[in-house]
């Protein structure tokens, strides 16, 4: 997001929440309502403007249009797929009325007819120059547009009504959907298959196919939309997802402020602030209030990642300073202006994506928590990418050990599990951010250190050493462990960065004296 | 939060804004900002004065605060050394190094070569060039050199700094009116102190807000002192084409046409002026080494810059106002061979900065 975006958001947002303060003290109550009623199809509407607004211009023809289209098309189709809510989540989701809006047919349609009065509007930009465009390139031409959303609703139709014929038809079809999204994602992730699909597209438009390059599908938010996706899916087969609305649905997975950098919330919270925003009498004071906290955040937001982290941006490690660098003290500096780079550069972005959601009454959850400041691995994982962190931690590290714990035939010690469960975990964590050997090393080098961190705690526990004195001496350890923490993390960073293994070796042995 | 407390904040937040906004248009702390540096003292001065159009991959930028320019250059580490004779080199691109490593330039090869006066003390060249063609750039650069105590100033000048009417032309000149205006009041310069190529701030422009882009150019000019000290590049060097031999037929330089060029159509004024202001620290004028064609048409140009017409009395006309004046002159013009020019007609090999280096330590070492 440049800049201008930001400032462009904030502003609307602004003046939304502004709005809804003052209407909240209207003593007839009529504007107050209005505000009620507005606010989800402003957020909505917001959403899907941004999805195009802010997707990133590619070499491939249309492209830009395309992929914002396909995101609304994936979560049509997945809320097709889970609109019918598995046996459990009755039991569990007593709001009715929530039941009732999600099966509402004149609800649904008006929504369906908003997004797709929304992409056909951006697409007529294409015909009148003093608007064009909203995409980064031309928009294609209508009736392909018009051609790919009716194959969209005929998708999202086929996928509902398999989705409610039975139960069981349903569970398949999480799965099914649940390999179809991480199939896509590992396809966007690894550079060869990504060149492929460039390659595929390029002969879709006629373009030349030697030119194919993996930066060529650039889709915005896919990484976040894709989990908020999965998510959704898994926690419907589980059934412990809430009954949404197909507005609600969009709205959650492609809330404007969290398409670039998350964080990656959890539905059932999400729509409940969609839900609750006007809490009777002391709605007013509420809503100053997130007027005033969003501000905040946003300022902090801007500082950090306009101020701090583009300014350490121009010395910060990367593939080419890392081979020229020419003396160890200097190599440290670069690493560190990395490390406090990368932190201050996302958590600016998500204290914007929280002050944006604020001002709309949308309390986004914490990603970052003063994770360099954390005296051991684990702490640090629990404070850095934190929803991230989550989202694996409840689809993959829980139910991988629970079923390690309780498989018949096996007779894993808990070190082993812990091992398994930590190192699967890490690892996919790595390759979420990309399918490479670095992404994959840094997440074996956390691993790694998250093992033994467990390892030593359970040593220290046996021996009945205990937590650390709060005299000067537990201090003194505390910050050590600090030190010893960061440096760790930090470390790790050149894994991160650095593509090439043999450079990342090279710049390990720049930093200890070789 | 109540709606009172908001609107103070918001009050006292506009108030201090505007306050801050004023007294940084009413003060110019710039220049002042520019001089506190990191250079010298965190990081290594640099050897040459900060310029590249490409500051990502050169780890160097152009800016404008001729303060921050100096106090990030190694001349500023501190006091003269004793022993030390302090040669400052001033002059465009070829002085500055475009394409040459650090040590290659033409200041590190004079310094390589340990000159020694009769006295005993060593030469100690700094470079002080910078990539612009104008010698009214180089006369606003001596003046503020002059603090740090030179004991000879070589000044490198070619055809193409000195056409009275590009003098103003450059950025660096036209971004810092006020001294370029005090300039031509003080030494009487037959240049327009009201052309409007000299930008005067308006009052929003001098604010801080209006000063972001210089005051941003400033601290990342410190911040690439990290990637200076840690990788020794100030400079991009790119694959380049190398400069033309074989040439148009075309006779005319500038705006000038053959048969006669006028000493009025060079800024000779602004090198009288520059032995004004350096006052009894001697000056040697060096006509520096230019890439002589031997390829098509090079019977009408000598290079792409240079018609033969034209420069043929360029140095005629230099060596006489010399005379004259009563000017230090070396006329180096066919000093370096062909094949020693990278890709202009100024721009030298390392081995040409070299043979230059060599002449030019030469006279110091001579006293000449």
């Amino acid at each position: 997001m440049s800049l201008t975006q930001i400032v462009i958001f904030v502003a609307g947002a602004l003046l939304f929440g502004t709005l809804a303060a003052l209407a909240a003290r209207d003593s007839t109550g009529r504007l107050n309502a209005l505000a009620r009623q507005m606010r989800p199809w402003l957020m909505l509407s917001a959403s899907v403007v941004a999805l195009y607004w802010l997707q990133s211009s590619t070499p491939i023809r249309h492209l830009d249009f395309w992929l914002p289209t396909a995101t609304l098309g994936l979560t049509g189709l997945m809320w097709a797929a889970t609109r019918t809510p598995r046996p459990a989540t009755a039991s569990r989701h007593s709001d009715q009325a929530a039941v009732a809006a999600a099966f509402d047919r004149r609800t649904t349609l008006l929504t369906a007819l908003v997004i797709v009065g929304i992409i056909a509007l951006i697409a007529a930009t294409r015909y009148v120059d003093a608007l064009c465009c909203l995409t980064p390139s031309r928009p294609p031409d209508i009736g392909a547009v018009a051609i790919a959303l009716l194959i969209c609703a005929g998708l999202c139709v086929t996928v509902g009504r398999l989705a409610g014929q039975s139960t069981t038809g349903g569970a398949w079809l999480d799965a099914a959907l649940v390999i179809a999204l991480l199939g896509l994602f590992v396809a966007l992730k690894t550079e060869p298959l990504t060149t492929g699909v460039s390659a595929i597209l390029r002969t879709l438009t006629g373009q030349s196919v030697s030119q194919a390059a993996a930066l060529d599908v650039r889709w915005l938010g896919f990484s976040y939309i894709a989990f908020r996706l999965i998510h959704v899916l898994r926690d419907h087969a589980n059934g412990r997802l809430p009954a949404l609305s197909l507005r609600e649905f969009v709205t959650y997975v492609a809330f404007f402020p969290t398409l670039a950098a998350g964080p990656i919330d959890r539905a059932e919270r999400f729509v409940k602030d969609l839900r609750g925003w006007d809490a009777g009498a002391s709605a007013a004071s509420a809503r100053v209030e997130d007027v005033a906290e969003g501000l905040r955040r946003i300022l902090i937001g801007m500082f950090k990642k306009f101020a701090v982290a583009d300014t350490l941006a121009l010395i910060a490690l990367n593939p080419v300073n890392a081979g020229q660098v020419q003396a160890m003290p200097w190599a440290w500096v670069l690493l560190y202006a990395y490390a406090f780079r990368l932190y201050f550069d996302f958590s600016g972005y998500t204290d914007i994506a929280i002050g944006v959601g604020r001002l709309f009454g949308a309390r986004l959850p914490e990603n970052f928590d003063r994770p360099y400041l954390r005296p051991n691995l684990t702490l640090f994982w629990n404070s850095w990418h934190m929803t991230l962190a989550n989202w694996f931690r409840a689809y993959w590290f829980n139910p991988l050990t629970r079923r390690l714990r309780t498989a018949r035939r096996a007779s894993l010690n808990p070190a082993a599990i812990i091992f398994i469960g930590q190192s699967s975990t890490m690892l996919l964590i790595g390759l979420w951010h990309g399918v490479t050997w670095n992404f994959a090393l840094w997440g074996a080098w956390h691993a790694l250190g998250l093992f033994v961190h467990n390892r030593w705690t359970a040593f220290v526990r046996s021996r009945g050493w205990g937590a650390p004195a709060s005299n000067w001496r537990g201090r003194a350890l505390n910050a050590l462990n600090i030190v010893l923490t960061f440096h760790f993390v930090a470390l790790g960073w050149v894994w991160f960065v650095l593509p090439d293994v043999g450079q990342a070796l090279t710049l390990f042995a720049r930093l200890f004296g070789g | 939060m109540s709606s009172v407390s908001t609107r103070r904040i918001v009050i006292k937040a506009l108030l201090l804004f505007v306050a801050v906004n004023a007294v940084f248009a009413l003060t110019d702390p710039l220049p002042t900002i520019g001089s506190l540096s990191g250079y010298n003292v965190v990081f290594p001065g640099r050897p040459r004065l900060p310029y590249s159009d490409f500051p990502d991959r050169a780890y160097n930028l152009s800016l404008y605060t001729l303060n921050a320019l100096f106090a990030s250059h190694e001349i500023a580490a501190g006091p003269k050394p004793a022993g030390e004779y302090r040669v400052l080199l001033i002059g465009d691109s070829s002085v500055w190094g475009f394409l040459l490593r650090p040590q290659d330039t033409l200041a590190a090869r004079i310094n390589a070569m340990r000159p020694t006066l009769a006295d005993g003390r060593i030469v100690r060249a700094y470079n002080l060039g910078y990539p612009i063609m104008s010698v009214t750039k180089d006369l606003l650069l001596l003046q503020q050199a002059m603090r740090y105590q030179p004991d000879l100033i070589v000044w490198l000048v070619t055809l193409e700094s000195l056409p009275a009417g590009r003098q103003l032309l450059h950025p660096i000149v036209q971004n810092n009116a006020a001294a370029v205006r005090a300039l031509i009041a003080d030494y009487g310069l037959p240049l327009d102190p009201a052309d409007a190529r000299l930008l005067t701030p308006s009052l929003m422009e001098r604010t801080l807000i209006g000063q972001r882009r210089n005051l941003a150019d400033v601290i990342r000019l410190q911040m690439y002192g990290v990637l200076w000290a840690a990788t020794g590049i100030d400079q991009d060097y790119p694959d380049y084409e190398p400069a033309a031999i074989d040439l148009e037929a075309d006779d005319s330089f500038h705006d000038l046409k053959p048969p006669a060029l006028r000493a009025e159509d060079l800024a000779l004024d602004v090198l009288r002026a520059g032995h004004q202001l350096a006052g009894n620290i001697p000056i040697l004028i060096v006509n520096e080494p230019i890439l002589i064609s031997n390829g098509q048409n090079s019977d009408i140009r000598y290079n792409f810059f240079y018609p033969r017409w034209a420069y043929d009395q360029y140095r005629i006309i230099m060596a006489g106002a010399a005379q004259r004046q009563g000017w230090r002159y070396l006329d180096l013009w066919d000093l370096v061979p062909l094949t020693e020019f990278t890709n202009s007609a100024v721009h030298l090999t390392p081995r040409g900065s070299a043979l230059l280096a060599e002449r030019i330590a030469q006279h110091i070492a001579a006293g000449d």
